[in-house]
């Protein structure tokens, strides 16, 4: 794992609104502070806290965050993963600068003039400021292990990762172009919201647009894995995410269509140990594999090697 | 419990139906049959010629008043009507607009979900596939249909059917009337997602043609799973939306009592998305909604349908498919600045890398040729 010995060296986008505390010394998601008008998503795993420790998730154990953030925020002890910032996992995971990025301007408009506590262009721009990102999406072509690829990933820090006109549009151009070039596809999606409720139909309608795109690349021969990180739910899992020839997923990430909370709501029957997540969607046959962090890029490089000749 | 009326039978909203906003509906019909009554008793007598103008005056004023009322109704209103009870539904439909329907049932891996209804049917002379949501009329059958809430063997079963179409050349007819997929522990065992994710990919590439309709409800990646065809329309007091108003209020406000705000700020009546240019056109129900004239409303269905189909026919064949993409493709909102026609000189890892093809993006929306 050549290029992963440091993995913030690579971190491109400085979070300008972050703030780093004291003892943090690199910006990444796990450092954003949630914004206060945010709804968590139920059962979320909470954002790496701020200061010089923190505390796990999964085991409790009192951590040292700088050796969480080295370990790609995985629990040293427990091997809980905490989510990751899209920049980061593109280090992660492709070689090192060979990311290239597409359509990076794409920026959303307000079709719908949507204004709940705040108009959605504000919500967008304070988004913007606080992750550094233009939208929830990155697409681009890059090299995993010398293997060309083209190459998408949202980021669930951003408005949960949910996808409006802008996720779908780059989506959808990152794949026809690498129907038109010929090239594999890998689309890592981390999306708590689904399809953006603040573009209403817009959202919807790119889960259709999404799909199709990939219908017309696996006829064309392509070969598309998807990553599932934790959480992937509502449209994005009901689209793009699970269409991949080959589906991994990360450890105990949440993953499904409808969100735990409104199944309790409508069942009303306490939910199975484990429900929705990842161990759950293998054992019902939903993903191929179980795959730690640490040994995504390599999963990614065997798999890309069958089909790249 | 709701008592068993039949819609078709064109029986008046039995009164635990009333809508808040139908009351001078429904008052007026109280007095035109009041009139009505005096009429027969007066058969013959003095007063009769009058009462008869009465009755056509307030006849005709209560026709005007449907239409006056219904024209306006607000978002969340119009969530309201698109739920009434006595609405008519997919077997409705069924019914008084389709001959010789003959049911498909079981999608050959799990069972056969009520909630969605597929199978052969005849639309006039054109042999077509129905497929279409179900929410059942009493309570047993809204019960055995989750209200209309398909678990993944019902999209299942109409993928299976639609495919069978396709390859036969069925134009396929698909009714939307569901708040959503189902939300359970069994569904999402069975892959809610996954399934509802390949019926709009494989509805993308089927070389039928499709021609969706929103009857009712339009609730989300359960109304999409079936709704990507190549015309796609609302009747004119159906919704569809993203979300539903009490989710969306739910989330936003944490209280589903601002549903009627909710439905407000989704933009999500037929009148929206026909400005919004996601669907074709609306389909205009008779006076006072869908639920006071179900034979109204199926001749109007009947009239898009057919109207639809003769229009997709004049596609030729091999563009079918490359229009049906289109008709999704271009649905997005978003600003683009610079046109992507470069990737930005400081875009990462453009220097960086020298030993590949350099790969100019396509421009804002242009189709890659694939």
């Amino acid at each position: 794992m050549e290029q992963l010995s440091s993995p913030h060296a690579d971190v491109r986008t400085p979070d300008p609104a972050a703030g780093p505390p004291a003892g943090a010394t690199l910006p990444m998601a796990a450092n954003r502070s949630a914004p206060t008008d945010h709804v968590p998503l139920p059962h979320a795993s909470k954002k790496v806290p701020e200061g010089v420790w923190m505390r796990c998730d999964g085991c409790s154990a009192t951590l040292f965050r700088k050796e969480v953030e080295r370990n790609r925020n995985v629990c040293p002890q427990c091997d809980h993963h905490f989510t990751r910032a899209a920049r980061d996992r593109i280090a992660d995971l492709l070689d090192p600068d060979t990311f290239e990025e597409w359509y990076a301007d794409l920026r959303p408009a307000d079709p719908l003039s949507f204004n709940d506590r705040r108009p959605y262009p504000d919500r967008v721009a304070a988004e913007q400021q606080r992750t550094g990102l233009n939208e929830a999406a990155l697409v681009g072509q890059g090299f995993i292990k010398g293997i060309r690829l083209v190459f998408g990933i949202t980021d669930s820090g951003f408005i949960m990762g949910s996808m409006g006109s802008v996720v779908g549009e780059k989506l959808t151009r990152a794949i026809e172009e690498a129907t038109r070039l010929r090239l594999p596809l890998v689309i890592v999606s981390g999306s708590g919201g689904g399809a953006r409720m603040h573009e209403g139909i817009f959202s919807l309608m790119q889960m259709a647009k999404t799909s199709a795109a990939l219908a017309r690349y696996h006829a064309a021969g392509g070969f598309f894995i998807s990553v599932l990180t934790h959480p992937t739910m509502g449209g994005v899992a009901a689209s793009f995410a699970s269409l991949g020839d080959v589906i991994l997923a990360e450890p105990r990430a949440l993953i499904g269509f409808a969100g735990p909370k409104v199944i309790q709501q409508t069942v009303r029957v306490k939910l199975p140990e484990g429900f929705q997540r990842s161990e759950f969607l293998l054992e019902h046959g939903f993903i191929d594999r179980i795959v730690h962090r640490k040994d995504l890029r390599s999963t990614l490089a065997q798999l890309l090697n069958y089909v790249t000749p | 419990m709701p008592p068993a009326t039949n819609p078709n039978t064109n029986t008046k909203p039995a009164n635990q139906y009333r809508l808040p906003f139908e009351a001078p509906i429904f008052e007026m019909e109280a007095r035109l049959l009041e009139l009505e009554a005096r009429q027969a008793q007066a058969k013959g007598a003095d007063g009769a010629a009058g009462l008869t103008d009465q009755i056509k005056t307030v006849r005709r004023e209560l026709v005007g008043l449907k239409r006056a009322i219904f024209a306006n109704l607000s978002p969340w209103e119009t969530v309201q009507v698109s739920r009434h009870q006595l609405r008519p539904q997919s077997r409705d439909y069924l019914e008084l607009i389709f001959d010789q329907f003959l049911e498909l049932h079981g999608d050959r891996a799990v069972g056969d979900d009520p909630a969605i209804v597929t199978g052969f049917a005849h639309l006039g002379e054109q042999k077509v596939m129905f497929v279409g949501h179900q929410k059942g009329r009493d309570l047993a059958e809204r019960t055995a249909c989750n209200f209309g809430c398909a678990h993944p063997e019902g999209y299942r079963k109409a993928l299976r059917a639609m495919k069978l179409a396709a390859r036969h050349r069925l134009p396929i007819i698909c009714l939307i009337d569901t708040p959503g997929a189902y939300p359970g522990i069994q569904a999402e065992e069975r892959g809610q997602a996954a399934i509802i994710a390949e019926n709009l990919m494989a509805m993308s590439q089927l070389q039928t043609p499709i021609v969706c309709v929103v009857i009712g409800e339009g609730g989300s990646g359960g109304a999409l799973g079936i709704g990507i065809g190549d015309r796609v329309g609302m009747l004119e007091h159906s919704y569809y939306s993203v979300i539903s108003p009490e989710g969306c209020a739910t989330i936003l406000w944490k209280t589903a009592d601002r549903k009627d705000r909710a439905a407000e700020a989704l933009k999500m009546t037929a009148k929206d998305l026909l400005r919004f240019g996601i669907i074709d056109e609306i389909i205009e129900e008779p006076p006072g909604g869908a639920h006071r004239d179900p034979r109204g409303a199926a001749v109007a269905l009947k009239g898009f349908l057919s109207r639809s189909l003769r229009k997709i026919a004049e596609i030729p064949a091999d563009q079918l498919l490359e229009h049906r993409y289109q008709k999704f493709r271009r649905i997005g909102a978003f600003f683009e600045d610079p046109p992507a026609e470069c990737v930005p000189p400081d875009s990462p890892g453009t220097e960086a890398r020298a030993d590949s093809d350099p790969v100019t993006p396509p421009a804002n929306g242009a189709p890659s040729p694939s």
